[in-house]
């Protein structure tokens, strides 16, 4: 018989609570090193797009903050375009990155990050998806990064259609994935690891 | 927009959650609040997940990948045994994977990292850092120069110690195949005894993690070599991908 040869994933381990000296050495004070921390800015003047602010925490099960966190977004453009060489339906917004890094806070556990309402983006059989913002998350105490989506309260009517959020089988945890929308191009999404509220994690 | 006859991008192979530790390890103590514990939740993969940034050499400064230099004063170096760790970034078809972003970081020759929040006795040095980056070559490639790391007490249990690690950070192509990790050193009594390692379910699994020492690569008088390939998940290929609507 032949062997398929398949090697196995790299077992994931925690990024402990150091992650910052290895992704954000310039948010930690180990300065000089790089000019700047990666995926620190996403846009620029030039960027096509309503501006937007996503703010959030992540929270333990026993709803207190992490302050060791480390959030990372990737995002279709204004458009509903990845900038990305797997992108094959046009070109993305050369003035976008899509792709955004955060530590939380070392009080207050808070992370924000300035970038654009992204479009639309097609499932894989051609029903829109409703925008949204993938989100990965890693800490001291995650043994593998956990993946979440982010959508947006004000796009209720494509929210409706979402090709993922109708699939969910406990519709009352939909919420979780909505971010909240408080005030003019500024959004809440707030990640609770366990409890009653505790986020949709995937498996993707 | 209307979608073109382009091939879609292909999926990655489903991840092996049985391969990959759990989220509730109780012998790691910090993951018994933070671990969901609810199931994850099955998905396709779209395009959000099989898309991601392209990170390119030109990003990347000439001593990023040399933590006994990059942050040095001038003329000076970090203190510690010196080596060079190197190797491939796969997938799990063992194919070179390029253009991975690969960032590791990593304690002193003592055991102590720079950061704020650090408290063991063990003394900083001025000359290092502890962060590297490099990008993958065509191959997967990549090659960083340190000085090995200590091992350090944590609280944990009453007297946990890591072995010697790295840390290490990869983002291949698509957003859905990042992964974060750690490298043991060959021979490290250490490794056996350490609740992080425990959480992996396989004992190949944890072995995977263990670089050996390669003579052959070792630069006499200067630097021991280390190798340590690492696999992120495969990609399908096939023309026979669920097609787009309009295809």
């Amino acid at each position: 018989m032949q062997s398929l040869n398949r090697l196995k994933e790299s077992p994931s381990q925690t990024a402990g609570p150091y992650v910052h000296i290895g992704c954000v050495p310039n948010f930690c004070g180990i300065g000089g090193v790089y000019p700047e921390d990666l995926g620190s800015s996403m846009v620029n003047k030039q960027t096509r797009g309503e501006r937007i602010t996503v703010t959030g925490i992540v929270y333990d099960g026993t709803g207190t903050p992490l302050k060791d966190a480390m959030i990372e977004i990737w995002q279709a453009d204004a458009d509903g375009l990845y900038p990305s060489p797997e992108e094959h339906r046009g070109t993305a917004d050369p003035n976008f990155t899509g792709w955004g890094r955060k530590a939380g806070d070392y009080t207050t556990g808070e992370w924000v990050f300035e970038t654009v309402k992204p479009g639309a983006v097609p499932f894989p059989d051609g029903r829109m998806m409703a925008p949204h913002i993938s989100v990965w998350i890693v800490a001291r105490g995650i043994n593998i990064g956990l993946q979440t989506r982010l959508y947006f309260e004000d796009e209720a009517n494509a929210n409706e259609k979402d090709p993922i959020l109708t699939r969910l089988e406990h519709q009352n945890r939909v919420p979780t994935l909505i971010a909240k929308k408080t005030g003019d191009g500024a959004y809440r999404f707030d990640i609770y690891l366990q409890g009653e509220n505790e986020t949709v994690f995937f498996d993707m | 927009m209307s979608l073109t006859n382009q091939r879609p991008a292909g999926g990655f192979f489903a991840r092996d959650r049985g391969w990959q530790p759990e989220a509730l390890t109780p012998q790691y103590k910090t993951s018994v609040a933070r671990s969901p514990s609810r199931a994850l939740l099955s998905m396709p993969q779209t395009l959000s997940e099989v898309t991601g940034p392209v990170f390119g050499q030109n990003m990347i400064g000439p001593l990023d990948n040399d933590l006994i230099l990059n942050f040095a004063k001038s003329g000076e170096s970090a203190i510690g045994p010196r080596i060079i760790v190197y190797g491939r970034i796969l997938d799990e078809s063992g194919r070179g994977v390029p253009n991975v972003l690969v960032e590791f970081w990593q304690a002193n020759a003592g055991g102590r990292y720079r950061h704020a929040k650090e408290g063991y006795i063990a003394p900083l040095d001025p000359n290092f850092g502890g962060c590297g980056r490099t990008i993958t070559g065509e191959d997967g490639s990549y090659e960083f120069r340190t000085v090995q790391p200590g091992p350090y007490p944590w609280p944990n249990r009453g007297n946990d110690w890591r072995p010697a690690h790295i840390h290490f950070s990869l983002f291949g192509q698509g957003f859905a195949q990042r992964l974060i990790t750690q490298m043991y050193f060959e021979g490290d009594p250490m490794i056996w005894k350490c609740p992080i390692v425990d959480v992996v379910p396989h004992r190949e699994g944890i072995e995977s993690l263990i670089a050996l020492l390669d003579m052959e690569s070792t630069v006499p008088m200067d630097a021991r070599a280390y190798k340590f390939d690492m696999v992120l998940r495969g990609k399908r290929s096939t023309l026979f991908e669920n097609k787009l609507e309009g295809n």
